[in-house]
């Protein structure tokens, strides 16, 4: 079964080697393991924009960088994949939470929850929906996205993944 | 001092220093002063360069990393501060040409007559932290600052001046990465 520690042990094997992000409850166990471990220091980011431009500068710099986010700062990060990464061609892996999934969360999810895959598309970034039996196949097209056409690519996260805790 | 004599300054001072300039009419000037591969021109994102040359000086821990930032882009993204005094890149220098407006969109005042940004990056916990008022001084402050361990915060005031006609960027935002990652690498 899927679980954070699995699923950060293929990022490892896929060659991301830079870590940061925004907190979100639902990747809780993914920031707990990544703050234990010291392979690869996680670098708290204040917000995600910041994160963006954090990411953005490892990758040219030669990492290959990875962004843990809940969903809400992707709106917080929209200008900086739409003015930066996807014009100069910067690339990262966003891992993204995925609140609001089906309307059922807090008010303040519904709506981000709601649009969160129509914003990926009208704003032309690439993206695939975790399950448990399809990581192989995420990672592919993410490796794809990533390394060929050299561009963000995000995978969205429900709850019940990697919220353990 | 005048910012482009500020900008053209650091510029002039630079060996084969990565450079990530903040959006506006910074970038502008440092294309026009002195163009090179390892200049990275941010020509949307206001706030982003800092995290950016953060980024860059973290993956090249052995060069040393220049962020050319404006006033209004420092006071957008203040949380990045912390980000840099936490990570404490030695090899990052923070310039900040504060010229009290954010003069690429026409000259509207920014807080920074009220707020003393060198004060917050010092108490960030920046290394090094001053304000700099003439040109002499900020050639031996930025010379300083290239030769120590960082992270270092200039804070160069100068006023308003920038030439509408300066030109833009012309290379393309993926020439300017391309011709960036191979400079930052070398
Ligand atoms: C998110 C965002 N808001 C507003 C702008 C418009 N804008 C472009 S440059 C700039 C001013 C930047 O100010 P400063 O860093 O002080 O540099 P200066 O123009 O004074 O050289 C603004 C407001 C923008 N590009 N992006
Ligand atoms: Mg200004």
């Amino acid at each position: 079964m899927l679980n954070s520690q699995n699923f950060f042990s293929r990022l490892k094997q896929e060659g991301f080697n830079f870590y940061t992000g925004v907190p979100c409850s639902l990747l809780a166990g993914l920031f707990s393991i990544l703050e234990k471990q010291d392979e690869f220091p996680y670098l708290a980011s204040v917000r995600e924009d910041a994160a963006v431009g954090l990411c953005s500068g490892a990758y040219m710099g030669g990492k290959l960088p990875v962004l843990l986010m809940q969903n809400s700062g992707f709106g917080y990060s929209l200008n900086a994949f739409t003015s930066l990464n996807l014009i100069y061609k910067i690339p990262m892996l966003v891992v993204m939470s995925w609140r609001g999934c089906g309307g059922k969360d807090a008010p303040e999810h519904i709506i981000m929850g709601d649009i969160n895959e129509k914003l990926l598309e009208t704003s032309g970034m690439e993206y695939s929906i975790l399950t448990q039996d399809n990581l192989d196949e995420v990672l592919a097209r993410a490796r794809q996205t990533i390394v060929k056409d050299e561009l963000p690519f995000t995978i969205l996260v429900k709850k019940g993944f990697f919220d353990e805790r | 001092m005048k910012g482009s004599e500020a900008v053209a300054a650091v510029m002039a001072e630079l060996d084969d220093e990565p450079v990530v300039n903040a959006n506006g009419f910074i970038g502008r000037e440092a294309f026009t002063a002195r163009d090179r591969e390892a200049n990275f021109y941010m020509i949307g994102s206001m706030g982003l360069a800092s995290s950016m040359g953060l980024g860059v000086a973290l993956a090249q821990p052995g060069k040393k990393i220049v962020v050319l930032d404006g006033d209004g882009n420092v006071l957008m993204a203040m949380g990045t501060l912390a980000m840099i005094a936490a990570a404490a890149p030695k090899n990052l220098v923070h310039v900040t040409i504060d010229n009290g407006v954010y003069e690429s969109t026409g000259n509207q005042k920014t807080l920074s007559s009220q707020i003393e940004l060198e004060k917050v990056a010092k108490s960030s916990g920046y290394k090094n932290s001053l304000v700099v008022t003439e040109l002499d001084e900020l050639k031996k402050a930025f010379r300083t600052a290239l030769d120590s361990d960082g992270p270092s915060f200039i804070l160069v005031k100068v006023e308003p001046n920038f030439d509408h006609n300066t030109g833009r960027v012309t290379h393309t935002p993926e020439e300017i990465k391309r011709r960036f990652m191979t400079a930052a690498s070398r």
